[in-house]
């Protein structure tokens, strides 16, 4: 029993960084209806962003993780801008191929200037060991830190969306642009302001995974986009509480499996269960079924 | 002159909706649009919010051309449009969806007073403020849809087909409505497929016919107009 419970505190740690990275996704995909693809990559260059202002600039944790999520929210709505923007009215094949087009200049990008070798990412905390339950459960201020900074987050991302002035413009144009519009909401400024959201949650997962796993490197973004990604659909893409679950569970799922006899197959068992899940709700757990953009 | 166009043509990629459309809106009237399906009824409006863009052709308001603004532009100037289809957003409050309406402005005591006006005026949306508008009625959409747009204290009001879907009483109702907006001072563009109710509460109508204008002049000359009778107003 402990056992199992040592494996969802576990995950929670991983889950928090897909949920992160998975509210990028929705958020985008809620708002213009396009899978972009680029999102891991923008949580590569937020976690490099911090990694060079406290190595090079000697900047603390806090400053550093500002300045990677401002960089990361710049990345994003330039992207927009430049890649997604002009294909607004186009089929919608022609931006997703965009955007995967976009994802791999990133990544190439990131090994030409960056090079390809990892690098190791300061971790100015020491952290603890906490044990529980007469020492059978293990627990990690850094899993607390992380665990923290991703709800803390999260709150106010939701604070953000449902409460304010630019949060219902959002959730209005991702309801019906055309509608939003004649209402005098600035449609594209506020797009933009989802790009630059999404993108900025990506750099603070970046950061925390640097301080997880202690190293970072230009593809780092690759495994883990594409996890967010199916944690967004499995919480119903398009939904900001389904991709906050959707990560969690992700996590928590990979952790127990990988603490059984089937840890190589960790990735597979997860696809597998994701499958299934979609299988018996299509538009995911939390998902509505979504109106399609006409 | 409030409102004019001047032979603006529109078109959908390679099909012509809008082939020289002239009208003008003077200030304090309510001037109606009717005419069959596909006439281009919602394509006029669409242009002049600035959701669509004239081919050739220029659009007027207070003097000033307006064709090539975007509809946030176009609201700013004081333009806002009651779409067909009301086109609540279903899946936020009735309160939000008003306030959405008045996302321009920047004068808070003034938005609650007219959120308070807008309650008055529809008590039903005030017993209503925290359901999504989706679980409305349609006619409690309809009157969300107009409310909404009157949150942004619209010098121009344009409604289309605002009686669509209704029963006769609620469409009394609403064209009870019109009048009221209008003799409290909005000007209205008024687009309708009753041409026997917006006849009645117009002061001037046109009639668009496969994007041109068929027909112009006072709302009682059109009504009693043979033309007129026999195809829209269903009469012989
Ligand atoms: N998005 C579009 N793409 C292509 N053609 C369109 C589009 N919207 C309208 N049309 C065409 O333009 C013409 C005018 O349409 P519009 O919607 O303005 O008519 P309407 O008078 O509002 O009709 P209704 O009374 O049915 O609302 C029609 O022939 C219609 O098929
Ligand atoms: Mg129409």
């Amino acid at each position: 029993m402990t056992a199992i419970l040592q494996q969802i505190v576990n995950g929670l740690s991983l889950g928090s960084i897909y949920a992160l990275i998975a509210l990028g996704y929705t958020m985008v995909y809620g708002i213009i209806k396009l899978i972009n693809f680029a999102h891991g990559d923008i949580y590569m260059v937020g976690a490099y962003v911090a990694f060079f202002a406290v190595t090079l600039l000697s900047m603390n944790l806090g400053v550093a993780l500002l300045l990677a999520m401002l960089a990361a929210a710049l990345t994003g709505v330039l992207i927009e801008r430049i890649a997604y923007r002009p294909l607004r009215n186009a089929p919608r094949i022609a931006a997703l191929i965009t955007a995967i087009g976009v994802s791999f200049i990133l990544e190439n990008g990131g090994i030409l200037v960056l090079k390809p070798d990892p690098r190791a990412f300061p971790d100015p905390i020491r952290w603890r060991q906490i044990r529980l339950m007469g020492g059978s459960l293990v627990l990690s201020t850094q899993d607390l830190f992380i665990v923290g900074v991703t709800v803390a987050m999260m709150l106010l991302l939701v604070y953000f969306v449902q409460r304010t002035r630019t949060g219902r413009a959002m959730r209005a144009v991702a309801y019906d642009m055309q509608a939003a519009a004649l209402m005098g909401v600035d449609v594209n400024r506020t797009i933009a302001v989802t790009f630059a959201v999404g993108s900025a949650l990506a750099a603070v997962a970046g950061v925390l995974v640097g301080l997880y796993y202690n190293r970072i490197d230009p593809l780092m973004g690759l495994v883990p986009g594409l996890k967010a990604f199916i944690a967004a659909v499995l919480g119903g893409i398009g939904s900001i509480p389904g991709a906050m679950l959707g990560g969690y569970l992700l996590g928590v799922i990979e952790a127990l499996v990988g603490g059984t006899q089937f840890s190589l197959f960790r990735d597979a068992v997860s696809f597998a269960l994701l499958i299934l899940i979609l299988l018996v709700r299509p538009a995911g757990l939390l998902g509505r079924n979504v109106r399609e953009k006409v | 002159m409030l409102l004019e166009l001047e032979e603006v043509h529109v078109s959908y990629g390679p099909i012509a909706a809008l082939r020289g459309i002239s009208l003008t809106v003077e200030e304090g009237e309510i001037v109606t649009l009717i005419g069959a399906n596909g006439a281009g009824k919602s394509t006029t409006l669409n242009t002049v919010s600035g959701l669509l863009h004239p081919r050739s052709g220029r659009i007027r308001f207070r003097g000033a051309e307006i064709q090539r603004l975007s509809p946030q532009e176009v609201v700013a100037r004081g333009i806002t449009q009651v779409p067909e289809g009301r086109r609540v957003f279903a899946e936020m409050s009735v309160e939000e969806n008003l306030l959405l309406g008045a996302y321009q402005r920047r004068d808070g005591a003034g938005v609650q007073r007219d959120l308070a006006a807008v309650y008055e005026r529809f008590p039903v949306l005030y017993e209503r403020r925290r359901q999504s508008a989706g679980t409305l009625s349609g006619g409690e959409q309809q009157m969300l849809a107009i409310g909404r747009a009157l949150m942004a204290r619209p010098t121009l009001l344009l409604m289309d087909e605002p009686s669509m879907g209704l029963s006769p009483i609620l469409v009394q109702q609403v064209f009870e409505i019109i009048r009221q907006i209008n003799a409290q001072g909005t000007t209205i563009l008024l687009v309708e497929q009753n041409a026997h109710m917006a006849l009645k509460v117009a002061h001037r109508g046109y009639v668009l016919e496969t994007g041109r204008i068929a027909l112009e002049g006072a709302a009682a000359e059109l009504t009693a107009s043979e033309q007129v009778r026999s195809a829209y107003l269903g009469g012989a």
